[in-house]
This record gives C-alpha cells, sequence and structure tokens, in this order.
C-alpha cells in the first residue's frame, strides 16, 4: 500500500476502473474518448480547456496528463499558462461573487 | 546547449554496446515491460521481414555544423566519419542496376562532404524517380561555399527535406541550437523564392517534426496545419509536407532520457502506443541503409546501433537485391519508436 495519496503511475493504471465494473467503466471511457474528438471546438482547444480545469479541480494526473498533451499538439507554454489563468480567474472569481451574498448577508443583519 | 558529442565527450552512450545493453535490461528485463520481439510474436509478426527495396539511405558522414540535443547520428563537427569517393562509386553501382526508386541522402550534414555535389551529379544523371537530400537548412547560410546550395538542388531537381522542431524560434534553438531558427527562416525563404515548397511546384520541399522532450508526436495532419498556419503568418513560408518523426531512444536522445529522468516513463508510452498495423509500413520493410563506410543496415538508426546486416552481404560492394530479400530485419526495443500510434519513418506517420 502506498504511502501517499497519489501515485503518478497510478495514472498509467486508470483503465483498471473497468475491471470493477465493466459497464460503468467503459461506458466512462468511451464517452471520454468521443469528447475529445475534433467536433464543433478542434482536439487542440478542448485539451487547453482540459488543462485549465485540471487545475481548477486540482488533479495531478490530469496535470500531468494534458501538460504531455499540450506538448504532443505543439501547444507552447505562454498557451498553456494563460489556459490556467483562465481556470484560476474563473475559481477566484466564483469564490469572490460569494462576496456578494456575504455582503447582503451583512446588510440584512445590520442596522 | 550542447558543443561536442556523445563520443568527444567519451560519453558511455557512445558505444552502440551499451545502449544497446540499456535497451536490452531495465525495464524490459524479465517481468517487466515486454520485448519488441515478444510484441511482434504475439502480432504474428516474426520474424521482421523486408518488401522489395524501394529507398536507397545514404549516410555520407556524421560530421555535422549543428550539434543537436535529439541526435540519434550523435553529429557534430568534431566527427569525422566521412564516406569516401570509392564507396559513393559503389552506390552509385547499385543504383544503376537496382530497382531502387527513391535516393535518400542523410548525414550528419550530407553537403559538408567534400565529394557531395560530384555525388549528387552523378547520380541525377543516373536518374531516380525522387531524389531527397535531408538538409539542415543552417548548413546553406553556414559558409559562403554553401550559399549557392539552393540553387543547386534546385539544378538537380533534389527534393529537399528539413528538420523544423517548432514555428517558434526558442523551442527550435532549444533542441537544435542558439540562433538555429532564425537561420532556418532565412533558409526556408531563400528556398521559396527559387519555387521550393510552393503551391503546385514541382520543387518539393517538406519538413520534419521531432518532438522537442519526452513525448510523442501528435496527429501529423493537424501539426501540418499549425505549422502551416504558423510559417506563413509570421514569415511568409510555404512547404509541402510536414513528416512527424517519433524520437527514439538511441544516442543523444537517449542520454538525454536517462539524464532527465525520463527514460523509463518514455518506454512505457512507446510499448503502450505499440500499433501492429504500423509495423506493416515501417521503412526498414523497404529501405537500405548505407553507412559512411558502405557497410548496410536495415535503417539509420540500426546504423547507429552498429546492427550491420549479417553475412552473405553485409557491404555496398556485395549487393545483391535478391540475397538481400531473404534477409530478417534485426529488431531491439528501439523499434518501438517506429511502431507507436500512427509510426513514424523517414516519411512521416506510416498509417
Amino acid at each position: 500500500m502506498s504511502k501517499t495519496y497519489y501515485d503518478p503511475a497510478d495514472l498509467k493504471k486508470f483503465g483498471k476502473i473497468t475491471e470493477w465494473n465493466e459497464e460503468l467503466g467503459t461506458k466512462f471511457f468511451d464517452y471520454y474518448g468521443k469528447v475529445f474528438e475534433e467536433g464543433a471546438l478542434t482536439s487542440r482547444e478542448k485539451s487547453l480547456i482540459a488543462l485549465a480545469v485540471a487545475h481548477v479541480v486540482k488533479c495531478p494526473y490530469c496535470i500531468d496528463a494534458y501538460t504531455k498533451d499540450g506538448l504532443e499538439r505543439g501547444i507552447t507554454k505562454e498557451e498553456m499558462m494563460e489556459a490556467v489563468h483562465a481556470g484560476a480567474a474563473i475559481e477566484s472569481g466564483a469564490t469572490l461573487v460569494h462576496g456578494v451574498q456575504m455582503m447582503n448577508k451583512y446588510d440584512k443583519l445590520s442596522m | 546547449m550542447l558543443k561536442k558529442s556523445l563520443k568527444q565527450r567519451q560519453s558511455p552512450l557512445s558505444s552502440p554496446e551499451h545502449q544497446l545493453n540499456v535497451l536490452a535490461n531495465g525495464i524490459f528485463k524479465k517481468g517487466g515491460l515486454p520485448s519488441f520481439k515478444t510484441n511482434l510474436e504475439k502480432s504474428n509478426l516474426f520474424p521482421l521481414k523486408p518488401n522489395p527495396i524501394e529507398i536507397l539511405q545514404i549516410n555520407l558522414g556524421y560530421m555535422c555544423n549543428q550539434v543537436c540535443a535529439h541526435c540519434h547520428v550523435d553529429a557534430g563537427p568534431d566527427r569525422k566519419e566521412i564516406m569516401s569517393k570509392e564507396t559513393m562509386q559503389l552506390c552509385l553501382e547499385v543504383l544503376k542496376k537496382s530497382n531502387v526508386t527513391t535516393l535518400d541522402l542523410t548525414g550528419g550534414a550530407p553537403e559538408m562532404n567534400p565529394n557531395f555535389r560530384w555525388f549528387v551529379e552523378q547520380a541525377h544523371k543516373i536518374g531516380v524517380q525522387d531524389f531527397i537530400v535531408r538538409s539542415n537548412l543552417t548548413i546553406i547560410m553556414a559558409n559562403k561555399k554553401y550559399h549557392d546550395l539552393s540553387e543547386f538542388f534546385k539544378n538537380h531537381n533534389i527534393h529537399v527535406i528539413s528538420s523544423m522542431p517548432h514555428w517558434t524560434k526558442g523551442k527550435t534553438d532549444k533542441q537544435r541550437g542558439d540562433g538555429v531558427f532564425n537561420l532556418s527562416i532565412e533558409s526556408l525563404k531563400k528556398l521559396n523564392k527559387i519555387g521550393y515548397g510552393l503551391k503546385n511546384s514541382n520543387l518539393k520541399l517538406d519538413l520534419v517534426y521531432n518532438p522537442s522532450g519526452a513525448f510523442l508526436p501528435t496527429n501529423q495532419n493537424s501539426l501540418e496545419l499549425d505549422f502551416k498556419k504558423a510559417l506563413y503568418d509570421d514569415f511568409g513560408i510555404e512547404f509541402h509536407s510536414l513528416f512527424a518523426i517519433t524520437n527514439l531512444p538511441i544516442s543523444r536522445f537517449l542520454d538525454y532520457l536517462i539524464a532527465s529522468e525520463n527514460y523509463e516513463d518514455y518506454m512505457y508510452a512507446l510499448v503502450e502506443a505499440f500499433n501492429p498495423k504500423a509495423v506493416d509500413n515501417v521503412m526498414c520493410k523497404n529501405t537500405l541503409s548505407v553507412g559512411w563506410d558502405g557497410y548496410l543496415y536495415d535503417c539509420d538508426f540500426n546504423q547507429m546501433l552498429n546492427l550491420k546486416l549479417k553475412d552473405p552481404i553485409a557491404h555496398i560492394k556485395d549487393f545483391n537485391e535478391t540475397v538481400l530479400q531473404k534477409r530478417t530485419i534485426q529488431i531491439s526495443q528501439h523499434c518501438y519508436g517506429c511502431t507507436a500510434g500512427a509510426g513514424s519513418s523517414c516519411q512521416g506517420a506510416v498509417v
């Protein structure tokens, strides 16, 4: 048993989740594969979105996977960092917009 | 930035035996990743046999004006191995009597061989359907004596194939050396100016993309679109096709993989991406590689690993198409580089 919660080697074993529930696992990987195909958005654009989301959900596996995916696609580090900032801005915006709730509550409770 | 070859630095990895040893052990030892042979056997593709030879790829020498970080030849200014005129003559004899349709000159920088122009002129007279020179581009700008190379290529209807790892300066220079990007752009402009790479032009200009790091190339077509757009928008440069080539884990790239602790993950990625369909079209099936000293190999990579063809035909002087057809292609774990995903060859993806 690993002594840390995250082991980089576990990413390679991701496919194994199907072993304990074949139907749902297979459906998930089919869906995942379909999502990242070329569509109205290019695979390149989807890769940058995935990288940004990977940071927002703070998934180390996804960050490794989509940094590598970006390199493979020729995405530059400037593009990658801008994508991360886009994700971070939404995440911090999501925190800050709750400030309005705080202000509303504050005002309501104050004389 | 690298200045010297592995050989000059007396690195253990300059020895082909040492490289083969690395590739045969470690994670490929019993219980680890399957060997290339095991995977071929599983797909009923072992032993690997050649198709008729279509491409004669001749390495004119390991001397080069660049010292690229990923170079599988370990080429550089300090390498002195150069093909002699006598060996070139033997190659010309083979060209006359064989059914070879493509002549592919590589190096090092093939243009640095003092008999390069003589050889091109002679081969041009014999005539081949597709006459390729793998030019690193900067050579054209490197020295006054090379400035007319683009015209020389044009006069002999040479198909120019050149390396360009990225459309940005930073990534290109990191892999190929400081200043390489700007010089390459100047050379490409020069080639475009005389008709190379233009739409509908018969003067073929293709680019080769090698990933600049421990990752595999992605879809060749989408990379080509990105390269074309960026080079045209930024510099007005045009070219015909982009070939995406996987870096094989040998020589300087192997050195990089080990030093950066990426070797195991890279090999894992190659093995995971093993595609039996790519095996049908790998370049060793229709290519014969000639070393600077005339010895024959299944491919340029096997040449660097010193995996010479075995008797009865080991040298260009003994060339015999019928006998060569019966040989078995020599393999090791580096072959995974040519069979990963869409496959990889000197002409890019194979699937």
